[in-house]
Formats: C-alpha cells, structure tokens, sequence
C-alpha cells in the first residue's frame, strides 16, 4: 500500500497531529525527517495515503501547518 | 515532622510524581525534539503531553500556547521584558513578589513608567484605584493573583475588564494559586498568565510556564532566549511557530514529567475539594492564631478571600527566633521574614521585620493545626 508524510515546523505539531489522528482511528507513525524533503523538523508522521484527504482535513481543523509528501 | 512551608515549594510531592520522573530517565531519555529515534519521540511525548493536559487544565484550547520556562519568575521575565517599551506604562499592584517588582525597577531605568496601586492593610486591592491609575494610557498590568505573604486574592476579574477598556494586556502571576484554585485564563481575563510547577501543581522544581491565551498575539512579545529549537534548522534566525520561538534549548523533560504527574495528582483529588480542606485548615489556624495573646495575623479575615497562606507576627519576639524554635522545638517547617516580597510587606506593615508564614498544603490535616498552634501558644508563653 503506498504511504504519505507529512511534514511539520515543529516536534510539538507533530506529536499533536499524531494525537489528534490517532484520537481518529487512523494509523499513523512518527519517523525520522526523510531528508530529501526537509530540515525543518526532526520527525515527520507517516500515513496511509488513501487517508490523505482525512488526514489533511482533520489537521487543518486542529489549526496545524502541514506540508504532505507521497513517499516513493 | 509538620511541613507548612507549601507556599515556598509543596512537599512531599506525590509518589507518581517521582515514578514518573525515574521513569522518564530511564524509558524515554533521548531529547525531546532533535532527533527522530524512539527515545527522542518518547520524551516528546511526554513533554507534549503535560503542555496538553496544562492547555486544558488553564482553559486555552491551543497546547501550542502553553510555553515552558524555568519558574514562574522566567516566565515573568519573558512577559515584562519583552512586553514594555521605552516610553510606555505599566500599572501593577502593592503586593507583588520581587518576581514581578525587580524587573519592573529594571525597566524604569530603561525609560518605562511603572505605577504602583497601593493596597490596603490586608493585602486588598481596588478595582476603583486601578481604574484612576488606567486613565493614563497603560501598555501593561501585572497582577498577582494571590499574595505568597499572606494569601489576599486579587480582583483578577473586575481589573482584566479595566485593562481591556484602557487598551491594556493583562500579565497574572500565578505561581501561588496554579493546582490551588480553578484558573481559567478566559473567564479570568488574563491575557498571559505566569505559574510555577513546583508549587500546588506538586511537580518538581524547574519547571513552570507562560500561557498565552488563544487571543494573545504572539507577534507582539519577542523571545527572552534564542538558540536550538530542533525545527527550521537550516535558519540562523529564530523561528516563529509556538512554542518553539519561546523554547530553546534542551527542555526539562524529566522535570515535565514530573510536573504532568502533579498535575494529575490534583485533578484526581480535584481543585473544589483540595480548595475547601485548605480553606478549613486555614480558617482554623487563623482563629486559633488570633486567640493567642500578643498574636497579630495578617491578610483577610475570610478564608474565601485568600489562598491557605498564613502570616502572623508575636509582640516582642523576633520572627528568626519563633521560626528557629518551631523547627529545633517542634519540628515544625515554615518560613519566617520577607518572603521575596518587600512591596507586599510594605502594604501589610510588616516591613523590615517581616512575618512567620505558614503555609498548609493538601496532605496537611487539622490535628497537624492542633498541634501548631499549641506550639505557637508555648513560644508566647515563654
């Protein structure tokens, strides 16, 4: 199954978004930044990518900033 | 062993509060924030998790807003100093702790104008003097809510809607009744609100906090410290997401665990009925004081006007030597003097000699009272 991240500014957003996602009955994992995508932060969260468009919407109602990456 | 001292730090802290920070050291001891292993992400939980169940517990529904400091006294710190400008105003009240009035005196010599309402002999303040000290315009109000000295509860309420009207942001320091009374930073009107940990949230030392509330607009208040954050790496400059432009360097994880555990302990006990014992244990000693011959007690007759902070001052003795003879004659902890709070002893009277202060906590009992106060009634005999 192919899987997205998202990326996030900060560790706090991240370990939220993981809360608030989990809270959802999604199954999500925190892993190291792939570093091709970004040194912002130092854990991104792993997704399902057919939940993309849950993830992105229950994310954005807990007012967190996000970017999402498919993985390849 | 009697420990009344709660208002300097509580003790003991709960055994959870200890299990989790023994557990935090030796489960989740990587650094929160910096690395993606599982121990790093395990203490970021941790730490993610106390900023939430702190979020809740003041009523803000961002954890976001939740910025950890060192100790109230840090996060004050990072208000006042960041907050005031050369040229502006801000307006406190006569019972602040030197958290507050220190670096109020700072900002004076920077060209701030800092105006003190004067409070009444029993540590009160009114709304009425805070309304004609508004009527010039005012950057800043800073307030404690309680006083350490002798318990005086202020008007937080009625002066956050003065502050507003004038324009004003309303700064509470909190390090008194944060885990003691219900705080919740909307209903109350504060704009930042102050607290320690180690206090009556019963975690440990060196942990404490700055809440922003959710209409607090953070581009208003620059950072105290910069530096490491673990986010926007690549930028020499620091970083705007909360709450990592108010935290640099390594956080106190295991002291947040600890805190997360306190906090825990209270709401399971719960705020109403740790409050009511209190305020029994307080009014008790407070009558009980006031029957000894040669007793003054200072602060509110009224329990409910006033945390369980208890100052009192015996005719012709040295509050040193009743403080020394509570502790070598009766084991009996307390602290005896100013208290960190000149400004506050000036308003109460009790300036220079200062006060005994005793402070019960939740695990204090009434017989602990008893037996206080019989101690009290000897040292006056003597």
């Amino acid at each position: 199954m192919s899987q997205g991240v998202v990326l996030f500014h900060t560790t706090t957003s991240a370990l939220r978004a993981e809360k608030v996602l989990q809270k959802a009955g999604l199954t999500v994992k925190l892993i190291p930044t792939p570093r091709e995508l970004s040194s912002d932060c130092g854990i991104a969260l792993r997704f399902e990518l057919s939940d993309r468009e849950t993830v992105k919407t229950i994310l954005t109602d807990a007012k967190i900033e996000i970017e999402i990456h498919p993985i390849r | 062993m009697i420990y009344l001292d709660n208002a300097a730090t509580s003790w003991p802290k709960p055994a959870s509060v200890t299990a989790a920070m023994t557990d935090f050291l030796e489960r989740a001891g990587g650094n929160p924030g910096r690395s993606g292993h599982r121990l790093s992400i395990a203490a970021g939980r941790v730490v993610y998790d106390t900023r939430e169940s702190l979020a809740e517990f003041f009523g803000v529904s961002d954890p976001l807003r939740v910025i950890f400091t060192l100790n109230a006294t840090h996060a004050l710190n990072l208000a006042i100093q960041g907050l005031l400008q050369p040229g502006q105003r801000v307006v406190t009240g006569g019972m602040e702790h030197n958290a507050v009035m220190r670096p109020l005196r700072e900002m004076e010599k920077r060209g701030i104008q800092v105006e003190v309402v004067p409070a009444e002999k029993d540590g009160t303040l009114s709304p009425s003097a805070f309304a004609a000290a508004l009527e010039t315009d005012t950057r800043l109000v800073v307030l404690n809510h309680a006083s350490n000295v002798c318990g005086t509860l202020a008007p937080v309420q009625e002066i956050a809607s003065l502050a507003h009207a004038a324009g004003a942001l309303l700064l509470v320091d909190a390090a008194q009744t944060a885990g003691a009374l219900p705080i919740h930073l909307r209903s109350l009107g504060a704009d930042l609100l102050a607290f320690t940990g180690h206090k009556a949230l019963q975690g440990p030392p060196g942990t404490g906090g700055l809440i922003l509330s959710d209409h607090f607009d953070p581009g208003q208040l620059p950072p105290l410290v910069r530096g490491g954050t673990g986010s926007r790496s690549k930028h020499e400059t620091q970083p705007d997401d909360l709450p990592d432009r108010y935290e640099s360097g390594t956080p106190n994880g295991v002291g947040l665990a600890g805190l997360g555990a306190g906090l825990a302990w209270v709401k399971e006990r719960g705020l109403d009925a740790i409050r009511a014992h209190e305020m029994q244990l307080s009014a008790h000693l407070r009558e009980g004081l006031a029957e000894i011959p040669g007793v003054t007690v200072s602060g509110p007759q009224d329990p409910a006007l006033s945390t369980a902070v208890i100052s009192f001052t015996l005719q012709s003795k040295r509050v040193s030597e009743i403080g020394y003879r509570l502790d070598e004659e009766h084991e009996i902890f307390c602290r005896v003097g100013l208290h960190c709070a000149p400004a506050a002893h000036r308003s109460l009277g009790t300036f220079p000699e200062g006060t005994i202060r005793l402070a019960p906590g939740p695990t204090t009992t009434l017989r602990d009272i008893e037996t206080v106060l019989g101690a009290v009634r000897k040292i006056a005999e003597s």
